[in-house]
């Protein structure tokens, strides 16, 4: 399916939920969801019978700009060999988003990654703890405005 | 007669020991030799490749690639070397597409070769790891031959390649292949179809084909679950399209479709197909200069590229954003392993800690790749 | 008793003293070497050249290695129970050690020639399991426990079919003794129980019956040994080292010999009771390869033999697990003797 199909079909369902699409961008086209439908439109996008993204092949936290932070969601379907970019914005300061870990298994350890090293916070996460960086490691590295701590448990982190 | 109290049993695999196949950490829950509960904590390994990235222009994030997967650094760089030049919209010249997949399939048959070795290892029989390694040994070598290096080459550039090959390099290759497809009738004789190593394998760790989509499984992990989907023949990248391979699936031929024996077997047979793609596009490299491409200056527009290729491991994809500076703003890579052993609590509830060993092993799983 | 030493120094206090000398050298000799033979045959197995850089072939390698584990710290990890800890290594190599004493080295050599002597050996070598036991108890460490109990669940469980494949020689030879077990298979290598023992031509039909004994005697060995594919109280991808994880220096190289110790004190017992003992396999053919000098060359020929096989086994085959172990041991070893037991028991009633 072509992914100005997907997303006409979506805007239907979803409406002011879902942002333009963008195709003039380099190199794939993608369009933003409201970060508070997104848990529906990932329902959506999974069980539709024409569309069936069935993989969620990556899910990515960025430090989008001054403002937002994004997560962007890669979606696959093995069963019908169609891809799909789609994003959220969220503000930086109320940085929450729905999971979508219960509609892919795959974006549990992901969402995971994404709280740990850009720190946005998935409401309904089963297990949202850091997955890389230890328990007890303070702030979110891939921030654009992190800075790295001199000290960390009372050792010297630059060398 | 008042109930025998017993006590649940947790115990620390790893970050030291000998099957983790690195500092992987399994936080086990024992009832007796029965696993109840399987946590796995990461994290040892990580070295921030994401935000040193940031800090590096885009030829300069290729080494950082190659340590990943340690073991499989040539298909590492040609993910990233393929988004990048999406990105940039570079097309590179016919022989540097046809090295590059050459280069590609002899790691892929090198890393499969420790994912074999090591897996026998962990099963207890240690004389198939050395017969592995000795194999491997020979791939490394050609490497050696190319560029220098054995583990780690900064080989595929953006654009092109560090070093043509040579033509001593095609024939040392020829000789490989034809040495190489006996030995793996060998390593199937020695370990594959051994009873006691069936046994041990078949039955185990059974992942359903839904439960390893919907988790993102990828590779021969998939592959082992009977999903017929590889992203070198359903992708296209690169030039995979012009050569005639098949593509390995798990058909239960022991045990059943997703056990630990048929995500093992993908490999064993996958890398007779590897031969198969080498043995195409050795005899039709066209002649060319392999840096023609190469750009002076990385500077791409603003904008936002993802590839998936096809690794040993499995779905190896890189996602870069760029802002229109030298400096990538984004790099988030997409690793096979972190994926697959995701799943690895589900399977192995109710085995024994022996087979918690084999499942994690069947996995194939680098920590260089999972942390990052 | 049938020992020179008691004839040349009369059956005194210092006669008993002297008579495990020989033994005790040989088992440290054998030990050291069977671990250099072991990593060779390892080494040819896998295509590499194995220790070479002590003097020729690697000879001084494991007289090094002792060396180098006597030179190095005890460590005793703090929370163990220090007793048991040190004394559970000594305990293993005691019992290991005791079994020699029945070992018919030749007709005029051995420790002592009990009319018990295979039940002797069963009996106390499975001592050592309460070494192995302590030794997992003790160390406070998880997986040691873990070692620790499998290894008793196997040995316990494979002293059965142990016991019983051997029962099936026993019947036969109507004793105990293991002295008298390699007397009566005089007489070349078709008198030997492997092949049915000496008798008439009838005996061809416990051929099968003494071959499937022999091999499950074998087969059970192996395992009270702890040797691949049946090392699951090490099992160094998943239970690390098992028992000898917290052991260091002296303590560990005790457990490490003895290992290699019982693997010859087996090895002895398979030979001696399936395989003619000391015999010659040429029988009264070559009558001079039948003095008692040549008697300890065979003996310890085709012990050595099986030594070889355990190790050939060993980097051959992968590791089962626990309850394939036990599957094997009670639904197959156990029933198959049975049968074997009933089967020569008829054979002896018939003739």
């Amino acid at each position: 399916m072509e992914i100005t199909d997907i997303y006409n079909k979506l805007k239907k369902v979803f409406g002011d939920g879902i942002g333009e699409l963008k195709t003039d961008v380099p190199v794939s086209p993608f369009f933003f969801a409201d970060r508070s439908k997104i848990n529906a439109v990932a329902l959506f996008l999974r069980d539709e019978e024409s569309l069936q993204f069935d993989n969620l092949s990556c899910l990515s936290g960025v430090d989008y700009d001054k403002d937002n932070l994004a997560v962007v969601y890669h979606l696959f379907s093995y069963a019908l060999g169609h891809s799909l970019i789609v994003k959220c914005l969220i503000p930086k300061s109320d940085p929450k988003i729905q999971t979508v870990s219960d509609v892919w298994a795959a974006a549990d350890w992901h969402e995971r990654e994404a709280f740990d090293l850009v720190g946005m916070v998935f409401e309904g996460h089963p297990d949202l703890r850091r997955i890389l960086l230890p328990d007890d490691w303070e702030g979110h590295p891939l921030r654009k405005d992190y800075k790295v701590p001199e000290f960390y448990n009372g050792m010297k982190v630059p060398y | 007669m008042s109930e025998l109290r017993t006590e649940e049993l947790t115990i620390n695999m790893g970050p030291q020991h000998p099957s983790t196949h690195g500092v992987l950490r399994l936080v086990l829950t024992l009832n007796g030799e029965i696993v109840t509960d399987v946590k796995p904590v990461l994290g040892y390994l990580h070295r921030c490749f994401e935000k040193h990235c940031e800090a590096m222009t885009y030829p300069q994030v290729v080494p950082y690639t190659d340590r990943m997967d340690y073991l499989n650094s040539m298909n590492n760089e040609l993910a990233y070397v393929l988004a990048a030049e999406k990105l940039l919209g570079i097309q590179v010249p016919e022989r540097v597409e046809y090295i590059r997949v050459i280069m590609c399939e002899l790691q892929r048959i090198a890393s499969h070769l420790v994912a074999i070795g090591t897996y026998g290892n962990d099963a207890g029989a240690f004389t198939p790891f050395l017969y592995c390694f000795m194999d491997r040994e020979k791939v490394l070598e050609l490497f050696e031959m190319v560029c220098g290096a054995r583990l780690l080459y900064n080989y595929i550039w953006v654009g092109g390649l560090s070093h043509d090959i040579t033509p001593e390099f095609v024939t040392k290759t020829k000789e490989f292949i034809k040495y190489f497809r006996p030995r793996i009738k060998q390593i199937n004789n020695l370990l594959s179809y051994n009873k006691i190593f069936i046994e041990r394998t078949a039955g185990i760790g059974v992942l359903p084909q839904d439960v390893a989509v919907n988790a993102g499984v990828s590779g021969p992990t998939l592959r082992g679950s009977g999903v017929k989907f590889d992203l070198r023949k359903d992708d296209k990248y690169s030039i995979y399209d012009r050569f005639d391979f098949d593509v390995c699936v798990g058909w239960g031929e022991r045990g059943v479709v997703g056990d630990c024996w048929n995500r093992y077997i993908v490999r064993a047979y996958e890398m007779e197909q590897s031969l198969r793609i080498i043995e195409q596009a050795i005899d039709n490299i066209p002649e060319g200069d392999v840096q023609s491409a190469v750009p002076k200056r990385v500077k791409p527009v603003v904008g936002e590229s993802y590839v998936r290729t096809e690794s040993p491991k499995g779905e190896l994809a890189y996602y870069i954003i760029s802002d229109g500076s030298l400096n990538p703003y984004r790099i988030k890579a997409r690793s096979p392993s972190f994926c697959n052993l995701s799943v690895i609590n589900q399977i192995s509830r109710g085995h024994m800690i022996a087979d918690v060993v084999m499942i994690l092993g069947s996995f194939d799983i680098v920590l260089g790749c999972i942390d990052r | 008793m049938g020992n020179i030493l008691t004839q040349w120094l009369g059956d005194n206090l210092l006669t008993y003293i002297l008579i495990p000398v020989p033994v005790l050298v040989w088992v440290l000799v054998f030990a050291l070497y069977a671990v250099l033979g072991e990593r060779k045959v390892s080494a040819w197995m896998q295509n590499r050249i194995g220790p070479n850089r002590t003097d020729k072939f690697g000879l001084l390698q494991t007289i090094l290695d002792v060396v180098k584990l006597i030179q190095k710290e005890l460590i005793i990890p703090n929370r163990a129970d220090r007793l048991y800890f040190r004394i559970a290594p000594y305990i293993v190599f005691t019992a290991t050690f005791m079994g020699y004493a029945i070992l018919p080295f030749s007709s005029v050599y051995i420790g002592v020639d009990l009319n018990l002597g295979l039940f002797y050996f069963f009996a106390i070598t499975s001592l050592s399991v309460i070494g192995v036991l302590m030794a997992g108890w003790a160390s406070n460490n998880k997986y040691s426990l873990f070692g620790g109990m499998r290894t008793v669940a196997q040995i316990v469980s494979y002293e059965i079919p142990t016991a019983l494949s051997a029962l099936v020689v026993v019947m036969l030879a109507g004793t105990l003794s293991m002295q008298k077990f390699a007397e009566i298979q005089s007489g070349g290598i078709l008198n030997w129980y492997i092949f049915g023992g000496p008798g008439s031509v009838i005996k061809i039909v416990l051929i099968p019956i003494m071959v499937v004994s022999a091999v499950i005697l074998f087969i059970s060995t192996l395992a009270e040994t702890n040797r691949t594919p049946f090392d699951l109280t090490e099992a160094d991808s998943e239970l690390v080292a098992g028992v000898h994880i917290e052991y260091s220096g002296m303590m560990f190289a005790m457990f490490f010999l003895a290992e290699y110790a019982q693997m010859f004190a087996v090895s002895g017992v398979v030979t001696t009771l399936f395989l003619g003992g000391w015999q010659s396999p040429f029988g009264d053919l070559v009558p001079f390869l039948n003095t008692p000098v040549f008697q300890v060359f065979w003996f310890l020929a085709k012990s050595l033999f099986l030594v070889f096989v355990m190790m050939w086994l060993r980097w051959t085959l992968p590791r089962v697990r626990i309850d394939q172990l036990m599957t094997m041991c009670w639904k197959f070893l156990i029933p198959i003797t049975l049968v074997n037991l009933f089967l020569v028991g008829l054979y002896i009633i018939l003739t």
